[in-house]
This record gives C-alpha cells, sequence and structure tokens, in this order.
C-alpha cells in the first residue's frame, strides 16, 4: 500500500480550499475549484489502482490478466463530466459579471451582505 | 409497476431536452403546456408509486442486472415511501412553480422550462437511487440546474452573485461527498447502498468515520446547516420568485434526505455503537442552525431574504427530528417537512404577488403600499401563522411529534427551542405583514444601502405597478396554503408517515429487498390520534411570541429612548456582528465551510475515541 497518491490527493484538496479562500479573482477561483476536483480523480483513481496490472479492457487479454478496477474509471470520467459542465457554467457566470461590473475581484462585489 | 420509477426521472429528462430543441418552433405557451404537463404526468408517476410503496417497496434493476448470490451487480432504483413522498411532494411543488410563472416573467425562453424539469428529474432520481455514486451524480443533475435558474436573470449583479456563491459552496460539497464515497468504495468494493452497509460491519473505526463525516458534510452543505449556509440565503435573496417557491420548498430538505438515507442503509451498522454521541452532534449542529437562521431572519427586511433565513432556521428544526435517530422523530420531521415546504411555497409565491403589483419586495419601501391587497394579506398573515405553527396546520403537528419524541429522550431543551425559532421566523413576517399591508411602524427613511441595491435590481423583473392579481398567481398559493392547513386530516397521513419512517429505518429489511429480493410487506400502523393535547402549550405560545415579537418592534418607536438604546446596546450588537459575517464574499464562506468541515470531522473523531 502506497500512501503517496493519497497524500497528493490530500494535498490537492487544500491547496485548492486555500486557492479559493485567498483568491482575488474570480476565474482564478474557478480554477482552484478544478484544482479541489482533481482530487477527486487521484483519490478515485488511486483506490482502483493495482501494481503489474493492465488496463481493463478484457477483449483481447485472457481471462484471469490482473486489471485495475474499472469502476473507479467510469466515477472519474463521470465526475469529469460534472466538472466540466460546473466550470463552464461558472465561467460564464464570471463573464457576466465582469460584464456587469468591469471587475472580477470578489472583494469589490458586494451586492449581497447581512 | 417499479419501471414507473425509471420513467419518474425519465419523463422530466427527455421533455426537457426535446423543448430545449424544439424552441425555435413553439410559441410561449405551448412551452408552458409541454412543461406544465410534464411536471403533472411526473408528480402522478411518483404518487401512483409513493401508493405501491406504502405496502411494500419496489425494486428496478436497470437492464435488468439483478443481484447474484446476494451480491449487486447492478445498478437499482429503491422505491420506498419516504422517498416516493419526496419525490411526489417536489413534482406538486415544480408544477405549481410553472403554473404560477405562466404570468410572472414578462419574457422568458424554453430553457427556463428545460431548467425546471431538469431539476425535477435530478430530484425524482436522488429520492429513488438505492446507489450512492448515483445519489452523487443526480444531486449533481439538479444542482446545475439549480445553479442556473438561480443566475436566470443574467442582467442583474445579484443573482450573478447569488449564483456563483451558490454554484462555488456546492460544487465543493459535492467533491467532499465524492471523497467519502471513494473512501468507502475503497473499503467495501460495492456503490450499492444495502450492499456498503453489509461489507461494513458492526465496529467504526477512523476510515469509517471519516467517509461519514465526508458524506454528511456534502449532504449538510445541500442542507445550509451552519456554518454551511451562508449560499443559500444568497442564492433564495436573488433567484426568480417562482424558482425559490422550489428551492425554498425542497432543497434542504434533499440534503436531510441524502443524510438520512445514507445513515439508515450504510452507517447505521457500524455507527450503532456511537449513536448517542452522534445524537449529541448534530444536535448541537441543528440548534446553532435554527437559532443563526432564525436572528438572521427577523434580522432582515427583504422579503426574499427573510424567507431564505427561515428556510435555513426551519432546516435546523427538520434536522432536530433526524437528530434524534428514532423512526417517530424521522416521521415527525417527515410532517413538518412537508407542511413546512407547502406554507413557504405559499408564502414565496405571495411575496411574488407584491414584487408582480408593486416591483419590490423590500419591507420599507413597501411601508403601507399594500392596503388594497386584503386578499394576498390575510394569505400572507395566515401562512406567518402557519409557519409559526398555529394548531392545527401541519406545522404544528410535525413539531409537536419531533418535541414529544425529544421529550421521551429526555431532551427538554427541544421544546423552549422550537417556541423560540418559530416566534422568531413567524414573527419576523407578522412584522413584515404589519408594516406592508397595514403602514405600521415607524418609517425608516435610510433603510440602509443594501437592501436599496437589492431592491432596484429585483424591480427590473417585472415591470412595477400591475393592476391585476394574475389568477394563476394567487390561486396556487392559497391552494398550497389550504393543503398546509388539511395536511393533519388527511386520513390516514400521520399513520402512514410512522409506518414509512420504521420501513426507512429497517436495515435488514433493506438489504432483505434490495440484495436478496425478499419483499416485507410494510405493516400498517395503528391510526395515529396526532400529537397530545398538551402540545398545544408550546404551539399557542409560539404564535403567541410571534404576535409579541411583531408587535414589539412596530411599536418600538413609543418605547422611551432609554429602552431603545438599552435594547440596541444589547441585542442589536449580537445581529449586527452576525449580519457582518454574512459578508457575501466566496472566499469567506468556503473559509467557514472548511471550518464546519474540520470541525465536524473532529467532533466525529472525539465521538469515536
Amino acid at each position: 500500500m502506497n500512501f503517496l497518491p493519497y497524500a497528493v490527493a490530500a494535498y490537492l484538496l487544500v491547496i485548492g480550499l486555500y486557492g479559493i479562500v485567498t483568491s482575488r479573482n474570480l476565474i482564478h477561483m474557478v480554477v482552484c475549484l478544478s484544482v479541489v476536483q482533481s482530487s477527486t480523480y487521484v483519490v478515485l483513481l488511486s483506490i482502483g489502482f493495482r501494481s503489474n496490472a493492465t488496463a481493463p479492457i478484457f477483449v483481447d487479454i485472457p481471462v484471469g490478466t490482473r486489471a485495475v478496477d474499472p469502476i473507479v474509471q467510469a466515477l472519474t470520467s463521470t465526475d469529469v463530466v460534472i466538472g466540466v459542465t460546473v466550470s463552464a457554467l461558472l465561467l460564464a457566470l464570471a463573464v457576466q459579471v465582469h460584464k456587469r461590473s468591469r471587475t472580477l475581484d470578489p472583494n469589490s462585489l458586494s451586492s449581497l451582505k447581512g | 409497476m417499479e419501471d414507473l420509477a425509471a420513467l419518474g426521472v425519465a419523463i422530466p429528462l427527455v421533455t426537457a431536452a426535446l423543448l430545449s430543441g424544439a424552441a425555435v418552433f413553439l410559441p410561449r405557451r405551448a412551452i408552458e403546456i409541454v412543461s406544465i404537463a410534464a411536471a403533472a404526468v411526473t408528480s402522478a408517476c411518483c404518487l401512483l408509486l409513493l401508493m405501491d410503496a406504502s405496502e411494500s417497496p419496489l425494486v428496478y434493476w436497470f437492464g435488468g442486472w439483478v443481484p447474484r448470490d446476494g451480491v449487486a451487480v447492478g445498478i437499482a432504483f429503491v422505491v420506498d415511501p419516504m422517498g416516493a413522498a419526496l419525490a411526489a411532494f417536489s413534482g406538486v411543488l415544480v408544477t405549481a412553480a410553472l403554473l404560477y410563472s405562466w404570468r410572472f416573467f414578462d419574457a422568458v425562453g424554453a430553457l427556463y422550462h428545460s431548467l425546471m424539469l431538469v431539476f425535477l428529474s435530478g430530484i425524482v432520481g436522488l429520492c429513488f437511487s438505492g446507489d450512492l455514486f448515483n445519489m452523487f451524480v443526480f444531486l449533481g443533475v439538479l444542482s446545475v440546474a439549480a445553479f442556473a435558474l438561480t443566475g436566470y436573470k443574467i442582467e442583474e449583479a445579484g443573482p450573478l452573485q447569488g449564483a456563483m456563491n451558490f454554484a462555488l459552496t456546492n460544487s465543493i460539497g459535492a467533491f467532499l461527498l465524492l471523497w467519502g464515497i471513494a473512501l468507502l468504495y475503497g473499503r467495501t468494493g460495492a456503490l450499492n447502498l444495502a450492499q456498503m452497509g453489509e461489507s461494513l460491519g458492526t465496529r467504526p473505526d477512523a476510515l469509517v468515520m471519516a467517509a461519514f463525516a465526508l458524506v454528511v458534510a456534502g449532504f449538510f452543505i445541500k442542507a445550509a446547516i451552519v456554518p454551511f449556509h451562508f449560499w443559500l440565503a444568497d442564492a433564495f435573496a436573488t433567484a426568480p420568485l417562482p424558482v425559490c417557491i422550489l428551492l425554498g420548498g425542497v432543497v434542504s430538505e434533499l440534503g436531510l434526505y441524502g443524510v438520512a438515507r445514507v445513515y439508515w442503509t450504510v452507517f447505521e451498522g457500524p455507527l450503532s455503537s456511537v449513536a448517542s454521541e452522534l445524537r449529541t452532534i448534530l444536535l448541537v449542529a441543528a440548534a446553532t442552525t435554527a437559532v443563526v437562521g432564525a436572528v438572521m431572519s427577523f434580522a432582515q427586511h427583504h422579503l426574499q431574504r427573510m424567507l431564505a433565513f427561515s428556510v435555513i432556521a426551519h432546516a435546523g428544526l427538520f434536522l432536530v427530528g433526524l437528530a434524534t435517530l428514532t423512526p417517530a422523530g424521522l416521521s415527525g420531521a417527515a410532517v413538518y417537512m412537508l407542511a413546512d415546504g407547502l406554507v413557504k411555497a405559499s408564502l414565496f409565491m405571495c411575496v411574488g404577488i407584491l414584487q408582480h403589483r408593486l416591483g419590490g419586495v423590500d419591507e420599507y419601501h413597501l411601508r403601507g403600499r399594500g392596503r388594497r391587497f386584503v386578499a394576498t394579506a390575510a394569505l400572507f398573515v395566515v401562512g406567518a401563522l402557519a409557519l409559526a405553527g398555529l394548531p392545527p396546520f401541519g406545522t404544528y403537528v410535525g413539531k409537536a411529534l419531533i418535541e414529544e419524541e425529544a421529550k421521551l429522550l429526555g431532551l427538554a431543551w427541544v421544546t423552549p427551542l422550537f417556541v423560540l425559532v418559530s416566534a422568531l421566523t413567524g414573527g419576523a413576517l407578522l412584522r413584515a405583514a404589519g408594516r406592508v399591508f397595514m403602514g405600521w411602524g415607524p418609517p425608516i427613511e435610510h433603510a440602509d444601502e443594501v437592501s436599496q441595491a437589492e431592491g432596484e435590481e429585483q424591480e427590473a423583473e417585472t415591470v412595477a405597478g400591475r393592476e391585476r392579481t394574475p389568477a394563476v398567481m394567487f390561486v396556487p398559493a392559497l391552494l398550497l396554503g389550504a393543503a398546509a392547513f388539511a395536511l393533519p386530516f388527511v386520513p390516514g397521513l400521520l399513520a402512514g408517515s410512522e409506518a414509512a419512517a420504521e420501513a426507512f429505518t429497517d436495515r435488514t429489511a433493506y438489504v432483505e429487498e434490495v440484495l436478496a429480493g425478499e419483499f416485507r410487506r410494510i405493516p400498517a400502523a395503528p391510526a395515529h390520534a396526532g400529537p397530545k393535547s398538551e402540545e398545544l402549550v408550546p404551539g399557542f405560545l409560539s404564535v403567541a411570541g410571534a404576535l409579541g415579537l411583531a408587535a414589539f418592534t412596530l411599536g418600538s418607536n413609543r418605547l422611551p429612548s432609554r429602552w431603545r438604546r438599552a435594547i440596541w446596546n444589547s441585542a442589536g450588537r449580537i445581529v449586527v456582528g452576525l449580519r457582518n459575517l454574512h459578508s457575501g464574499h466566496p472566499g469567506d464562506y468556503i473559509a467557514w465551510l472548511t471550518f464546519g468541515v474540520a470541525l465536524l470531522g473532529g467532533a466525529f473523531g472525539v465521538a469515536l475515541r
């Protein structure tokens, strides 16, 4: 059992959250959100990883060959789809924010308080 | 019959896709009729499923991939009465909201209707999923639709920011949930809820606890439990009102449904040995949420934001019912959610009528301008009283059931908490009603800048000063309010809810149904006489409290100035401090979120020791 991938995943999660909290630019914030999301890809793929195993495509390999877990890969690709949707939506909102208020700095947006 | 479960998701989703494609050829009314019909058919499907599932739950395996030797290999929909009821309720609300939109918007494209239907499809999928990853996917579907609906008025600053905060916070919630799912999958090798619960055994350990903390945090963000609640006020205060009808009635409920479903199918085995510690943690979160939400609600004068905070406050009260971790508490919470959702929807509709007629929703701006609207005023006041829990409304019955169960568990503080929170949230609305419809209370010339900015934003939504209230706006509001009143008198509803809660919390039966295909009939619970009559005391006390608070604030200018200053120096300071925490800055919200996850994880860690 190798802990390195889990450490990387945890690092991505924390650094992404740090980026969002300290961000001064909405585009940067959306990219940081993608970093947070990358942590889920890493953790999913490392859970399904097996050493000395092949890709889980069972067409031309003998039955019983060691293969990595295909389920986590399916989960990851679903996760990618959701991530793309959310990023696209957030970036569209950011473009609109810039159009309307000529700024992308969340500190200078203040229509919601209290 | 099981096939209907798949149809409940497919009908709205396919209609949404077709509508967005065919929108260029269709006139607006045709789009509206098709979308309302699709929502109504979906609700009918869910109601049929509810009736069927009340006898015994249904399991639908996609592609016929039934379990082999008690191991789930496929993906399942499991329809139990609790989930079906939530799905049917959401369907009814979507139908009502679409009907309400008929006259609300001056211009609205087919995408609005498509998004509403996608939202409904996600809800139905989430309620029926028997698979944790699919719960995550359907949560994603409904969230993305909700983000887009919140930011529908894309030319305005408020909705943009509200949607942005909503999307950022809830996406992080979804990722935390996925982390939890990944850890659970690593431990159990399964995604099916029943299978996961079977594989986890009965011993809690650090990994299970960490996974539980992540999953609960993910759902709590959706449920807007303090300190994860900031996004909700921003999103609900800026979304178009027909969207609020929907969001206010179902979103936090879905988050809590997720927690309950996952606890009772997956985690109950390993965590039942630390159940009392768990209860304490959940109750602390619930009480904090309820108090913060109620105080913030009372401090608002933007009606939409006021209702948003009362959604948060009542989510805290629902969580009290859930946190008892008993079937009776869950049943009470379910009845309360249903009634409260109906009342909230009706109140949001009344606010929408004010917006439609007067072009604004700020209490001070509208002072005395609502005198002509007798029917709307009456409905609004009755709604506010129902929100405070006036007997015999469904809200009173739900609250009383939770209070009774809490008393049995020795939690004597629950009743005063419920009275306080109901009085504050009901009182805020009654105060607003007095000001808007009667012109009572001191005028405030300098209604602060925030609310003015918000008020101006909102005015763009519809042209101010319409002459008539359209029937499609008033009648749904009246019907939903009447439904909240009639709820406890529906024969068999309380008994049915109790039986559904018993079935919901019975993990062994769930596993047998899903993995072995052995169905048990849900035993009919004995007729439920409703809450005991001594519960009427706290019920009327909350209503009296709400009336008293409203009268006190409306008449506060008659108090001697020394008193006023004393009140300001004590309570006012605290409220201002609390309001300043709600900064509208997404970075702050994510910092609170991170803190909350750490707190939750730490508390669960301590519980494990």
